[in-house]
């Protein structure tokens, strides 16, 4: 019974995020529409709360509320000419948070007290899902982190580059996807893990500092699809539709809205990511 | 692969169009207030999370899930309320012609 009131509460929470983006094609109507979209937060939230796994609410309602005091003020008197910076600094909050619910499963599953070990054949799809995760997850923290220092301008906010940049991106790139696929091939590989979130995080930090501050948002947009992304894999993960759903239409904006964007620089997307190389763009097919 | 990650797969790819259309019929002036409220759903991450801190994995998991849930509980209400606060400053604006008529069925 609780299941399915959970259920029915994603349901509605996925119609209002949907409906809720639709009401941004017409700016009278945003506004509303975004309220619903909160609403469905909320009904997301409610229904996750009827979960039967959870067994103790005192650490829910502490993060709850911490994450409230912390979120409040960085919403409500943020100078609106921030804005760019202040949306990544959020999304390396929204990104962390996948990360370390990645990891927590990934200990969960084989490190902790009492691991519940499954076997290999049962455990690939869900370590497939949660090496996307991580994956996604640790390079928006290291990526947004990067574009807030350069937009707030404690971080140069001129392209860094240096020789030999593409060949380690490149090199970065091969042994992550190498990670990832070693952790499906043997899921329960610690090492796999560990140095897959490592390189996550290094690769992330790589693709922002080549890129200039006025190219700036177009990074935040791809951020934002890149955390979208590790939200979608937490729902393949876990096995929850809201967190796909959601995470699917996220990934999906993020990444029109930059191309978007560049387009509008009168840019090539590819020349914006790449463009402090000179060449490249390899990876940046790959990456997508 | 089993029979629910297929399904899964299908939910991820059918989201993403709806995405992809919702999306590209957004006008440029409200790009801004799209990656704001982009954001806050991002922070759906944090049903995951919940589920994490909530659910008796040991000391570690739990730890990490209530970090998790913080963070992601700051980037909802933060994005929340910052794309609320952009989309008023709209509405002063009047933009009351743009809506064209016949979408309000809708």
């Amino acid at each position: 019974m609780q299941e399915t009131i959970a259920q029915l509460t994603y349901l509605v929470a996925s119609v209002l995020f949907i409906l809720g983006l639709r009401s941004l094609t017409k700016p009278d109507e945003a506004r509303r529409g975004m309220q619903l979209a909160a609403l469905g937060m909320l009904l997301a939230i409610i229904g996750t709360m009827l979960h039967q796994e959870i067994l103790t609410y005192t650490w829910i309602v502490t993060g709850l509320i911490v994450g409230t005091l912390i979120g409040y003020p960085l919403g409500k008197f943020v100078p609106m000419t921030a804005m760019p910076q202040r949306i990544a600094f959020s999304h390396m909050f929204g990104a962390l948070a996948a990360t370390l619910v990645g990891i927590g499963e990934f200990y969960h599953m084989y490190q902790g007290d009492h691991p519940t070990n499954p076997s290999a054949a049962e455990s690939r799809f869900k370590m497939a899902a949660i090496g996307f995760e991580v994956l996604f997850g640790a390079l928006t923290v290291s990526g947004s982190f990067m574009a807030f220092g350069k937009l707030q301008e404690f971080i140069t906010g001129r392209p860094v580059t240096f020789k030999g940049q593409n060949l380690l991106n490149g090199l970065l790139f091969l042994s992550a996807v190498g990670c990832l696929g070693w952790l499906i091939y043997e899921p329960s590989n610690v090492i796999a893990f560990y140095s897959m979130v490592a390189i996550a995080f290094a690769i992330g930090f790589m693709l922002v500092i080549p890129i200039g501050g006025a190219d700036m948002p177009v990074v935040v947009s791809l951020l934002n699809s890149y955390a979208g992304l590790a939200a979608s894999a937490t729902g393949f993960a876990i096995g929850n539709n809201v967190l796909i759903i959601a995470g699917a239409l996220d990934g999906a904006s993020g990444f029109i809205l930059s191309i978007i964007m560049s387009k509008a620089m009168n840019r090539s997307f590819g020349n914006v990511l790449f463009g402090a190389f000179g060449s490249g763009g390899g990876v940046s097919s790959k990456k997508t | 692969m089993s029979a629910t990650g297929f399904i899964q797969l299908y939910v991820f790819i059918l989201a993403g169009f709806v995405g992809f259309l919702v999306i590209s019929r957004v006008p440029p002036l409200l790009h801004t207030p799209l990656m704001a409220a982009t954001n806050a759903i991002s922070g759906i991450s944090l049903v995951g999370s919940i589920v994490l801190a909530g659910g008796q994995y040991g000391k570690l998991p739990t730890i990490l899930g209530v970090i998790a849930v913080a963070c992601a509980m700051t980037n909802v209400v933060g994005g929340f309320i910052i794309t609320d606060r952009m989309l008023n400053m709209f509405k002063r604006g009047d933009k009351k012609d743009a809506g064209p008529k016949r979408n309000e069925a809708a």
